[in-house]
């Protein structure tokens, strides 16, 4: 039996995008025809029962985070949608974006009939250029088409969708910041509290879902709670874009239910198809930048929200970056590093400043000058920039590290013999000294 | 008015997209593409600012801000090569190399006949690709020196639309 399971990818490659009538002839719309046929308590009954988690990264139960919203009294109220997909080695966003637009606008009308609003907003990165004209274009024919705008289907409820773009900025996926950013101002985060749900997008009680959490939402509305659940596990509902890439076979996005292992998934011939060249399976890093990194003792770990957290790792974005004995670890938290040295807005200390110091200690080990004092302070500094960053970006940053230690000591024990397992390090100062 | 944009086309793009400060991330963009430069000077950013009645320091906070912006001219196409993990793992490193020895300029450098900008970007999205270099709206992948070479000998004779 096929490990691959397509339910929002579906429409993949079958479909022109932007096409309302081919959407529309693939079964789409129908779960926005039935939502309209219910009361918002009912659907989100339907999220709640589904078991639906945010799939941006923070994993947040959406059923929860709607009705939140939903028991606040507060109008106007704004549907956005995160399609500030920047997480690298994520790249599953792009492929509902630009695959099958209509799906993620469907899921955004749900929204908006659920919360009585009259606009919603997509930030989509700037780098998606290409993709935001697809993205215009299919809410342009969804307007035509009656399927937004005024009276929608006939009825009483009038929403539009906003397409806005991002500039390169990784922190704008952070929810607070991307409001921020939506508003015109720099990206940088808000204090919280107040919640998102009370004082949002300018001001209002606003909902921010992932691409791929809205994109699940008409089917769910379609197919029922209870039914989408029992594609996953017990507690992790549905399917999941997974996207494989570093050294393995058959890098890609790859719709699977929930309840595979990391093993199937890294190694399974219909999957990742096991490390691309001759060397073995090192490491493997799950969920994005902001994720743990992962080793060979936990590979048969269920691939769902409960067991990968039991474990210390997490679903996160869907990324799994497969590493093989080529890459050494050392090294490769100094490029996770310099990404959150890049990344980092500046506001707070913990963040701008742990983060280059992290660098600083890790280059000691790749230079060979490092002591067992620094294998201490790394660990201080980890638990520091982790526990007083000001938002997720910073609090996220040494996650890689921190599992890397945890898990993987004899990697820095070799280091600072002076060894470097893969052959990277001192290298460098080596050639240097001729 | 300095430079190549004149301010009827500024104040075209800033009616296009929406004389409100929520539109200024996509005004910024497009100005910055017609530059032909890309880049935004300051008698531009000026103009965006007093349009869209902000101070011209916050328009600076955005455009210093955020990565695809520059202040400073630019080639008339700027190479991004990939810079995050999964592109590194897939040795970008070695296409950085292909660039530079192809350019003939180092990293973050742009030619003498301001063609081609060289520098880094965090991850663009196309990770199974890897390692990438993005040009515009386009995304190259699979970069070999076969094909580093092929993809400037396209851009150098004005026909960017490699498949």
């Amino acid at each position: 039996m096929s490990k691959i399971m397509p339910l929002i990818s579906a429409n993949f490659d079958k479909i022109s995008p932007t096409s309302v009538k081919d959407y529309v002839n693939a079964g789409g719309y129908s779960g926005l025809r039935k939502a309209l046929k219910m009361t918002a308590p009912e659907i989100i009954e339907e999220v709640k029962k589904a078991k639906l988690r945010g799939r941006g990264g923070a994993g947040y139960p959406v059923g929860s985070k709607w009705q939140h919203l939903l028991e606040i009294k507060n109008f106007p109220k704004y549907i956005v949608c995160n399609a500030d997909e920047g997480e690298p080695g994520t790249f599953k966003d792009k492929l509902l974006l630009g695959k099958d637009p209509l799906r993620v606008i469907e899921g955004m009308t749900i929204a908006g009939y659920v919360f009585n609003a009259r606009h919603g907003y997509i930030y989509i990165r700037g780098e998606y250029a290409a993709l935001l004209k697809v993205f215009q274009a299919a809410v342009d024919n969804a307007v035509k088409a009656g399927y937004l705008g005024e009276n929608i289907l006939g009825s009483d409820f009038s929403y539009q969708i906003h397409v806005m773009t991002g500039a390169g900025a990784y922190v704008c996926g952070e929810n607070s910041t991307l409001l921020n950013s939506l508003e015109g101002k720099a990206g940088r985060p808000r204090v919280k509290p107040p919640h998102l749900a009370e004082v949002g997008l300018f001001g209002q009680p606003t909902l921010v879902n992932n691409v791929e959490s809205f994109a699940n939402i008409p089917t769910i509305v379609q197919i029922g709670g209870e039914k989408f659940l029992s594609y996953g596990t017990a507690e992790s509902g549905g399917t999941k874009l997974v996207c494989l890439s570093g050294n393995v076979a058959n890098p890609g996005t790859y719709e699977v239910p929930f309840g595979l292992t990391l093993r199937d998934l890294i190694f399974d011939e219909e999957l990742g198809g096991g490390p691309s060249g001759e060397k073995k399976l090192k490491f493997f890093h799950l969920g994005g930048q902001s994720g743990a990194c992962g080793f060979l003792p936990q590979l048969d770990t269920t691939y769902c929200y409960q067991a990968l957290r039991e474990k210390g790792l997490s679903v996160g974005s869907g990324a799994i970056v497969v590493m093989d004995e080529s890459v050494c670890l050392i090294d490769y938290l100094k490029i996770v590093m310099e990404f959150f040295i890049h990344e980092s807005c500046g506001k707070c200390t913990p963040c701008r400043e742990g983060t280059k110091q992290i660098y600083a200690l890790l280059d000691k080990f790749s230079q060979g000058t490092a002591t067992e004092d620094d294998v201490l302070m790394l660990q201080r500094l980890s638990n520091l920039t982790a526990k007083a960053s000001f938002c997720g970006l910073g609090q996220a940053a040494a996650t890689a590290l921190s599992s890397s230690l945890q898990n993987m000591r004899s990697e820095f024990e070799a280091h600072l013999k002076g060894q470097c397992p893969a052959g990277v390090c001192f290298t460098k100062r080596e050639s240097g000294e001729k | 008015m300095s430079g190549e944009l004149k301010k009827e086309q500024i104040l075209k793009i800033i009616q296009e997209k929406g004389q409100a400060p929520e539109n200024l991330l996509a005004i910024l963009l497009t100005i910055q593409e017609a530059s032909g430069r890309n880049y935004i000077n300051k008698d531009w950013a000026k103009i965006v600012a007093l349009e869209l009645e902000l101070p011209l320091t916050k328009v600076y906070d955005i455009l210093t801000f955020h990565a695809m912006f520059s202040i400073e001219p630019r080639g008339k196409y700027v190479l991004e090569i990939c810079h995050s993990a999964p592109c590194r793992v897939s040795k970008s490193e070695q296409v950085v190399q292909m660039f530079t020895e192809e350019l003939g300029i180092k990293m973050g450098e742009t030619t003498k006949d301001n063609l081609f900008t060289l520098q880094y970007t965090s991850c663009v999205g196309a990770c199974d690709l890897g390692p990438v270099v993005k040009i515009g709206e386009k995304v190259y992948g699979h970069l070999n020196r076969a094909k580093v070479a092929e993809i400037i000998k396209t851009y150098r004779e004005g026909a960017p639309c490699l498949k």
